[in-house]
């Protein structure tokens, strides 16, 4: 099963660690190790077969884009991450935990894992504040007015500090994709899955929540993002993974990818999305 | 005497009114009280239902649904008379009291858990994945995330269907028990006068009528605002 992956993915692990290797040696930094390594991971819903034995390793610190038309499997593969979809086969290892493992505490290796949905998904009946100090209370124990004031620390990074006592249908829907941020890193992830966060919005709303992902990112943050927004992979993304029919079909630095697809489906799916 | 006096002779008349009207009081208060018991037992029997077919353990949904379809098709008259009378039997004896309080709290279990779970089930999936993605296990979710929702989607339909089997205390008279319904009846039989009855009917609109109008007030109060 590794031999397989290596194959798969030597070629851009290597020109990759050195990248990064080069990089973090001038910056007089630990080497990186991988945040995520899922490996082989296969997904049926009843007869069909969505994902066909997917390899995806992320480095610390690394942002990964996942590109891809509808249908090929990546908002799956995404929710297999932290298991909200359940693989039918395959390994994934997230910060060092076995998610597959029956032994794993799941809740507890979800903390490390945030999420962010295309739906936004904010609890309706809480405020701003409610939203994110949620988990800090009820998973990680905090009283009330430390999870608020960790709370109110994760709105101001995502610019919202004065949004806090807002309920969901008080903001507009780039506000409240910024809040479901707030609320994914209150929780100090190791990781963040963003699913089509953008998509849901209204063009102008955009750049606000991109604006942020990419603070996020200049602070280190992992970072896997399934999106249609190729400027944003141009511009921030460390590797662009393109996947199609359940399976990844090309990876590489975005330069690479954008400028000289290799595959035909690439070519032809990044000749459609910039006519568009 | 006249048409008039015949009527006012038999639905109100003062003397009988009078000597009945502590029987009604007691009964106004059992009433209440057999009213309050079924509420209380129904609801919470009915949620933890609708919380343990979340859990989505395919056999015990299917006994879940089996149970509450059950005692949504039976005539609730038809289960307390079974209670009362069938019972003792099987060397289990209930009074008339306990077999209509048991009774209609079957019923309003039955009824109370289809809106739960419809409740339920009518928050998106995404705010299950919202809070579980955060570390939120299954009964935090439910608890904290979903049922806060969901039940305010179910006040509006619960308040009518409590209602409804509320009113249903009256079938406890059936089994000799003393509510409003039943110490009129037996105020009918000695006095051979129909004035309690109209007094009954009265104490039921008092009881009843702010009832409806709380239930009224509850709809409005918790319509969903979007």
């Amino acid at each position: 099963m590794v031999r397989r992956v290596c194959l798969a993915t030597t070629r851009h692990r290597r020109t990759h660690a050195a990248d990064a290797c080069s990089l973090l040696g001038a910056a007089g930094m630990k080497p990186t190790h991988l945040i995520v390594e899922a490996r082989a991971i296969h997904k049926h819903f009843g007869a069909l077969h969505v994902l066909r034995g997917v390899d995806l390793t992320v480095e610390e610190r690394q942002l990964v884009f996942v590109i891809g038309p509808s249908g090929s499997g990546k908002s799956t593969l995404l929710r297999c991450l932290n298991r909200l979809e359940e693989p039918s086969s395959g390994s994934i290892i997230v910060d060092g935990i076995d998610m597959l493992d029956a032994r794993t505490d799941i809740n507890k290796a979800r903390q490390r894992i945030g999420m962010v949905f295309q739906s936004f998904n904010l609890y309706p009946h809480m405020t701003a504040l409610g939203n994110v100090s949620l988990a800090l209370r009820k998973v990680q124990g905090l009283d009330k007015s430390e999870a608020e004031t960790r709370a109110q620390r994760a709105l101001d990074r995502v610019h919202l500090a004065d949004r806090a006592d807002h309920y969901p249908n008080q903001l507009s829907g780039g506000q409240q994709q910024r809040v479901a941020i707030a609320r994914s890193i209150a929780l100090e992830p190791r990781v963040m899955l963003f699913d089509e966060p953008t998509s849901a919005l209204d063009p102008e709303l955009v750049g606000g929540v991109l604006a942020v992902m990419r603070e996020l990112r200049e602070d280190g943050m992992t970072m896997v993002v399934v999106s249609h927004e190729m400027s944003f992979a141009r511009a921030a993304a460390d590797r662009v993974v393109f996947m199609a029919d359940g399976e990844i079909v090309e990876q590489g630095p975005p330069a690479e990818i954008f400028s000289a697809p290799r595959h035909e489906r690439l070519r032809a799916f990044i000749s459609q999305v910039e006519r568009h | 005497m006249t048409g008039w006096e015949r009527f006012t002779d038999s639905f109100f008349n003062a003397r009988v009114m009078a000597q009945y009207l502590p029987k009604i009081i007691e009964g106004f208060g059992l009433t209440i009280v057999l009213a309050l018991c079924i509420i209380a037992a129904g609801l919470i029997a009915g949620l933890a239902l609708a919380v343990l077919r979340a859990l989505g353990i395919r056999p015990l949904n299917w006994l879940i649904i089996f149970v509450v379809d059950l005692f949504r098709a039976l005539p609730p008259l038809v289960i307390i008379v079974l209670l009362f009378f069938g019972l003792p039997s099987m060397g289990m004896e209930l009074s008339g009291f306990a077999s209509a309080w048991l009774a209609l709290t079957l019923v309003l279990m039955a009824f109370s858990e289809e809106v739960f779970w419809a409740g339920i089930t009518s928050v998106p999936k995404g705010q299950w994945e919202a809070a579980r993605s955060t570390g939120l296990n299954f009964l935090q979710a439910l608890g904290y995330v979903v049922l806060p929702q969901a039940l305010r989607l179910t006040i509006p339909p619960l308040t009518n269907r409590t209602i409804a089997i509320t009113k249903g205390t009256a079938l406890a008279s059936v089994v000799a028990v003393p509510d409003i319904l039943g110490a009129a009846t037996s105020g009918l039989s000695h006095s051979f006068n129909p004035s309690p009855l109209t007094l009954g009917a009265l104490a039921y609109l008092v009881l009843f009528f702010p009832v409806v109008l709380l239930g009224r007030w509850i709809e409005t109060r918790f319509a969903w605002k979007r």
